[in-house]
This record gives structure tokens, C-alpha cells and sequence, in this order.
């Protein structure tokens, strides 16, 4: 390797690495908690078997998980940060990119603690019933409790792919990992080393990600007794 | 005193009950019996409302359900509150240990302190002879251990009436007995209990009443001793099919 590549490296690392701990950790970690809280909401919600008025609300949230499921996150990141501007509706990049990475993982994610949620047997959910707790005190009690371990290893994979989906919010003028290594790489004509030093700070984050899903799956599988 | 008044549920083209009138006297245990499809299960599980019939009465001491109007959320627990459960599989909760298993009712239900809920559940594991097991997980347990687990849940709520739904029929017949001799205990002790069975021996030995269902229709109401003589042929064929091995 010349020196001149030591130099390339040395001097981007370190920059990459500041756009990935101001920009993409933070923008993961704040869309990914609000959008599991959503999720936990619509899949409730759309669980929940109560009628009536109360069927409307319930549409409501199929439809939008309808939606962010069936377009592309790319379009909806300009939809809200280029599109909305039209009908008077203006966000600041980082609240944009929160509001649709947001949005978009608990679509998905909704998904993932409904079939949880379903996947507990019928028999938890009478044997708690019995005992005279209230539908949410099951909920919360006895039924989530045991989703929790059913829907880690499908909502890691969401988290995961939230950390490199990151990378769109370069198109809307986020100044994060991509676009630090887009903007040196045009500097210094070294398009494969400065991407490839971009995915590899990916592959990092990624792989910290994946051995604490191993610890999580570990902890939340303790009351089970044998794992094949 | 538990008593029901022309109750019936149909499920599509089947009468699951069919007008049942029938009291479930208090202090006493009553087994209800009959071949599978009966609707025995769904009789039980009227009573705490798993299972919501579409016409008839149901008296709980003051508290009266009509089955053809919605019951009122706030009744069904009250009436779930002062029922205790044990199903077939056990239904133990897998993520709590055997003894948070008995006090997370009691707490959260009863709003008992932990340190109450801890040593009546206690006293209650010691009693089915599982007070060693308190901090292992349900998994851990044979069946015959997690069905006892399962009477110590339910019996830590102090309910007015106990209800097994085949409690036994998921065992062999080991742990079956090790099971039985529990709920003869608790027979012996006056407890109000009624109880869904296939075993003919237990039910003749702790029976005070005894319940022929058949087609959701009983059939047969009363003391256990004249049912073991076999007073019409519907029972004698039913009794010795179930004692074919036997005779």
C-alpha cells in the first residue's frame, strides 16, 4: 500500500466515523425506538378485538401499514422532505429523515409483534383470563413478556437494516457516513477504497449489533429448556 | 351456590348445551362426566365465561348473568375473581418461575404486597409438595408437577369454587395419581370444586353429585351412588365402555 492511501485513510477514517456517531447511530437509534413504540401500537390496535366506532381506527392503521410497506423508502423520504413542502408542510432534514425511517420500521416491525403476539398459545391467554387479570394486564403481563423472545430475532433484522437504510438520508441532505465518504472520494479520485472504508464502519456497527442479539436471545430464552 | 337456568350454546349446527339446569352446591364437588363431545368442557367453562352461551341464567351468590344480554366486563372478572381454573395442558406461564407463577395473580389481581403473596404461595407449593421447586422455571417440571403448580395458582386467589377441566388427562397414569391425590385433599377439606373427568374410579371415590352429560343434554343429575348402579341403559353402556379393560 503507497502512502499516499495511508494518508487517504488516516485522514477519512476518522471523518466517516464522526458522520457515522452524529448522524447514523443517532438517526437509527431514535427512529428505531419511536418506530417499536408505534409498532407495538398498531399491532394492538390491530389486535385488539373491540367493535364499532372503534373499526374505523383500526382501518386506519391497516391502511398505513398498507402504505409504507408497498412504496419505497427512497420515495418516501422525498415525499416528506421535497413533497410536503408544497402543501405548506416544511421539515428540517433530521426531522424528515426521523419521521419516515420512523414510520417506515414500524410498518414493518408492526408486523413482526402481531405474528408474536398470535404465536402465543391460546392457553396463556385463558389461564390469565381465570386467574382474573384485565385483557391488558395479559398483555402486558403474560403474552408481550413471552413475544419479546419470538419477535428478537426478526426485529434485529429490521434494526439492522434501519442502520444501512440510514444511508438514503444522504439524498436529502443528511451529511452522514455515505455522503462523508461520497464527498472524499470525489476530493481524492479513490471511489473503491473510500466506499469500501464506508461499508466496512457498516459492517462494524452491524456485527456489534448481531452479537448483542446473540446476549438478547440468550437472556430472553432462559425459561427454555433446550435450544437446537 | 353456582346455578344455571336453561342455558344453552349452539356452535353452527350443534347444540353444545342443550337447556341445562343444574345447581353446583357450595362445599361440595361435583364431577361432571360423559363421553368426549358431550359438551362437558363447554359446561365448565360457561361458568367463568370462557365460553359465552347464547341464552339462559347464571347465579353466582347475588350476582346474576343474563347470557342473552352483553355481560358487563366489570361482572365477568368479578365472577373470574372468585373462580379458580385448572386446564388440561396446565397453562403455566413458562417466562415466571414456579413461584412467580403463583404470586403474579395475587399481586397484580388481589394487590397483595410481594412479601404476602410470597409466603401464601409458598405454603401453598409445600402443600402439593413442590416448595423445593419455587425458583425453577415450569419447563423444568415433570407434568404431574406443573399440573400441581397449576392447583396452587388457582388456589392462591382464594377462590369460592374450583374448577378442573380434565386435569388429568395429558398424564400418565403416575403422574395422574400423584395429581388425584391433590384434588381428593382438597375434596376432603370441603372445598366447592366441580370437576370435568374421564376417570370413573376418582369420580365414584370423591363425587358428592355427579353430572351425565351427553349431546349437551344431561342426562343424569345426582348422588354418585345411584349412578354406579346404572340406573338407565345410556349409562350402563357408557359406564362399561369405560370399564371394558376390566371386565
Amino acid at each position: 500500500m503507497s502512502s499516499s492511501t495511508w494518508e487517504i485513510i488516516t485522514s477519512a477514517l476518522p471523518q466517516i466515523i464522526t458522520a457515522a456517531i452524529n448522524y447514523t447511530i443517532p438517526l437509527t437509534l431514535i427512529s428505531f425506538v419511536l418506530g417499536l413504540l408505534l409498532a407495538l401500537i398498531t399491532a394492538m390496535v390491530r389486535l385488539s378485538p373491540l367493535r364499532g366506532p372503534f373499526q374505523i381506527v383500526r382501518g386506519l392503521f391497516w391502511g398505513y401499514v398498507w402504505l409504507f410497506r408497498s412504496t419505497p423508502l427512497l420515495v418516501q423520504l422525498f415525499i416528506v422532505f421535497f413533497g410536503l413542502p408544497n402543501m405548506g408542510i416544511q421539515f428540517s432534514p433530521w426531522t424528515a429523515a426521523i419521521i419516515t425511517f420512523t414510520l417506515n420500521v414500524g410498518a414493518y416491525s408492526s408486523e413482526t409483534i402481531r405474528a408474536a403476539i398470535l404465536s402465543i398459545p391460546n392457553g396463556q391467554w385463558e389461564a390469565a383470563l381465570t386467574l382474573g387479570m384485565t385483557r391488558r394486564q395479559v398483555l402486558f403481563r403474560i403474552i408481550l413478556p413471552q413475544a419479546v423472545r419470538v419477535s428478537l430475532p426478526p426485529l434485529s433484522n429490521s434494526f439492522i437494516g434501519l442502520v444501512k437504510d440510514t444511508s438514503l438520508a444522504s439524498s436529502i441532505t443528511i451529511v452522514e457516513m455515505f455522503t462523508v465518504g461520497q464527498q472524499i472520494s470525489a476530493r481524492t479520485y479513490e471511489p473503491l477504497l473510500l466506499y469500501s472504508l464506508v461499508a466496512l464502519i457498516y459492517l462494524v456497527i452491524c456485527t456489534v449489533l448481531t452479537i448483542l442479539q446473540g446476549y438478547l436471545e440468550k437472556w430472553t430464552s432462559r425459561y427454555v429448556p433446550t435450544q437446537h | 351456590m353456582l346455578q344455571l337456568e336453561h342455558v344453552n350454546k349452539i356452535y353452527g349446527e350443534r347444540h353444545a348445551l342443550n337447556d341445562i339446569n343444574i345447581a353446583f352446591p357450595e362445599h361440595k364437588t361435583t364431577v361432571i362426566v360423559g363421553p368426549s363431545g358431550s359438551g362437558k368442557s363447554t359446561l365448565l367453562r360457561s361458568l367463568n365465561l370462557l365460553e359465552r352461551p347464547e341464552s339462559g341464567l347464571y347465579h353466582f351468590d347475588d350476582l346474576n348473568v343474563d347470557f342473552s344480554k352483553t355481560v358487563p366486563e366489570k361482572e365477568i372478572l368479578q365472577i373470574r375473581r372468585q373462580t379458580g381454573m385448572v386446564f388440561q395442558n396446565f397453562n403455566l406461564f413458562p417466562h415466571l418461575s414456579v413461584l412467580r407463577n403463583v404470586t403474579e395473580a395475587p399481586i397484580h389481581v388481589l394487590k397483595q404486597s410481594p412479601a404476602a403473596a410470597t409466603s401464601t404461595a409458598k405454603g401453598l407449593l409445600a402443600q402439593v409438595g413442590l416448595a423445593e421447586k419455587a425458583d425453577q422455571f415450569p419447563t423444568a417440571l415433570s407434568g404431574g408437577q406443573q399440573q400441581r403448580v397449576a392447583i396452587a395458582r388457582a388456589l392462591a386467589m382464594k377462590p369460592k369454587y374450583m374448577f378442573f377441566d380434565e386435569p388429568t388427562s395429558a398424564l400418565d397414569p403416575e403422574l395422574e395419581a400423584e395429581v388425584l391425590r391433590v384434588l381428593l385433599k382438597l375434596a376432603q377439606e370441603h372445598n366447592s370444586m366441580i370437576v370435568v373427568t374421564h376417570n370413573m374410579e376418582f369420580a365414584r371415590g370423591v363425587a358428592d353429585q355427579i353430572i351425565f352429560l351427553e349431546d349437551g343434554e344431561i342426562l343424569y343429575s345426582g348422588d354418585p351412588q345411584t349412578f354406579f348402579t346404572e340406573p338407565t341403559a345410556r349409562i350402563h353402556d357408557f359406564l362399561s365402555a369405560m370399564n371394558f379393560m376390566i371386565k
